[in-house]
């Protein structure tokens, strides 16, 4: 246990040193969504009545685009052999990286998913719903891209591959997200939408590490 | 059964096998799928809501069930490929896919003209059509895994991962997008209390159906012989280089 805190901490500072790692996915975040009153106009009506569902895409692609740098790096320098080679199990610790990479791109953007919304003109009120099924579903975006980002390890096109890849594995978990919110804004139960999105977490999360184990063991080969 | 399906890994006896049923398909698939269709098109019976739009159907559906069948065949040969290591079942996956991705295009291309006249529209964002689609971005996501690296066993095990995650990962988008939004219409053939529709329909059907399996069933063969030669002239570039430096 005491080898996956380490590999935590060693990634959060990497993020933090790394200067703009972290802080740019979360100003690409902030952009992404403030591009939207542009594209579709700036009607409060309308902004609303998407303000949700912008917050969870671009969130998700916020995700996507942070998740070149969580294996490339330690495949470069050599430290991901090491990793792979170590006696503890592969799966663990890709469950570090995957809750660095959390605490460094996802938290933030929980963090800031309100601001954002009242920035769309979202119904306040339901505030919550939103930040709750964000900080559900954005480990679970991270575990999926976790997925990805190590299948692609050492293929010739980066960024849009990983795009490719992850984007249809993360549909259900935003579904979900964003029919809470949509379930609160009118006045239905929430509780399902979120206990669902749990379990997608929940169940998909050991899959996921046993996919991208598999996935960085032939990367290093 | 399982002993003889594994005694195919061997490319040769492949070949062998390749040489014996390729005939057999083509010829299959050469009178299946005209006379499915000319029944279907032309003397089957008109639909007597649709009227004559409902003979999309005998493109569409079966489209569809291949689009299916072809992405569980290619999740089956990626895990059977990763589990014993038989290079010729990943190869058979690989040289599946893009003609499940054709079916699944076919699909949505004849399914949204058909929705124009009955819906209204080319496009609904509906359960179904949806998860067809989301099907389509995994064949596109495991083909471009595939040829996205210098060496190609390298890319075929990545893209093996990919389909055994991706086939897990199908019933949860089905049944996401079937809680998100439903418009079409409930499976009306494959349920358990018999066909819901008419024999004068279904005959056609199931006749364009099976040829549309057996042209797939030749395409793979030929996909998968090429492949195997594509392997072998590149194996046997490497020995010539090697052999040159």
């Amino acid at each position: 246990m005491t080898g996956i805190g380490a590999l935590v901490a060693r990634d959060l500072a990497l993020a933090v040193r790394r200067r703009g790692e972290a802080g740019l996915t979360l100003a690409f975040f902030v952009m992404a969504a403030a591009i939207f009153p542009f594209g579709v106009g700036p009607d409060p009506l309308l902004l609303g009545s998407i303000a949700a569902g912008v917050v969870w895409v671009t969130a998700l692609l916020a995700s996507t685009i942070s998740l070149d740098h969580l294996f490339r790096g330690d495949l470069e320098d050599g430290s991901l052999e090491i990793l792979v080679l170590d006696h503890r199990p592969l799966e663990g610790v890709v469950a570090a990286k995957c809750l660095a990479h959390w605490l460094a791109t996802g938290l933030p953007v929980v963090a800031l998913a309100p601001l954002m919304a009242l920035l769309l003109n979202f119904d306040m009120d339901a505030w919550w719903v939103l930040v709750l099924s964000l900080a559900i579903g954005t480990p679970a975006l991270s575990l999926a891209g976790s997925v990805g980002a190590s299948l692609v390890l050492g293929a010739r096109r980066g960024g849009a591959l990983t795009g490719l890849v992850v984007l249809p594995l993360c549909l259900p978990v935003m579904v979900f997200g964003v029919g809470a919110v949509e379930a609160a804004l009118a006045g239905r139960p929430v509780l399902p939408h979120i206990l669902i999105e749990a379990a997608i977490l929940v169940a998909g999360a050991p899959l996921a590490l046993k996919a991208s184990a598999a996935a960085l063991r032939i990367a290093v080969e | 059964m399982p002993l003889r399906l594994h005694s195919l890994a061997s490319p040769a006896r492949f070949d062998r096998f390749a040489r014996r049923i390729l005939p057999w398909t083509w010829v299959l698939a050469a009178l299946l799928i005209p006379c499915g269709l000319l029944w279907g098109l032309a003397f089957s019976p008109a639909d007597y809501q649709q009227g004559d739009t409902v003979r999309v159907m005998y493109v569409h559906v079966p489209s569809a069930w291949m689009a299916m069948a072809c992405y569980a065949l290619v999740a089956l040969l990626s895990a059977s490929f990763l589990v014993w290591k038989h290079q010729l079942a990943g190869i058979a996956a690989l040289a599946a896919a893009p003609v499940g991705a054709c079916f699944t295009a076919t699909a949505l291309v004849t399914g949204s003209l058909w929705g124009l006249p009955t819906w209204g529209t080319w496009w609904v964002w509906d359960a179904r059509l949806t998860s067809v689609l989301v099907l389509f971005f995994l064949y596109l996501g495991y083909i471009a895994l595939a040829g996205s690296f210098d060496d190609r066993s390298r890319g075929l095990r990545a893209a093996s991962i990919l389909a055994v995650v991706g086939v897990v990962n199908l019933p949860v988008i089905k049944f996401s997008v079937d809680w998100w939004n439903t418009l079409h219409q409930p499976a009306s053939v494959l349920r358990l209390d018999g066909p819901a529709i008419h024999a004068s329909m279904l005959w056609p059907l199931a006749i364009t159906a099976a040829g549309f399996a057996a042209f797939f069933a030749a395409l793979l063969v030929v996909r998968i012989r090429s492949e195997l030669l594509a392997w072998r002239i590149e194996a046997l570039m490497r020995r010539r280089s090697a052999g040159a430096a």
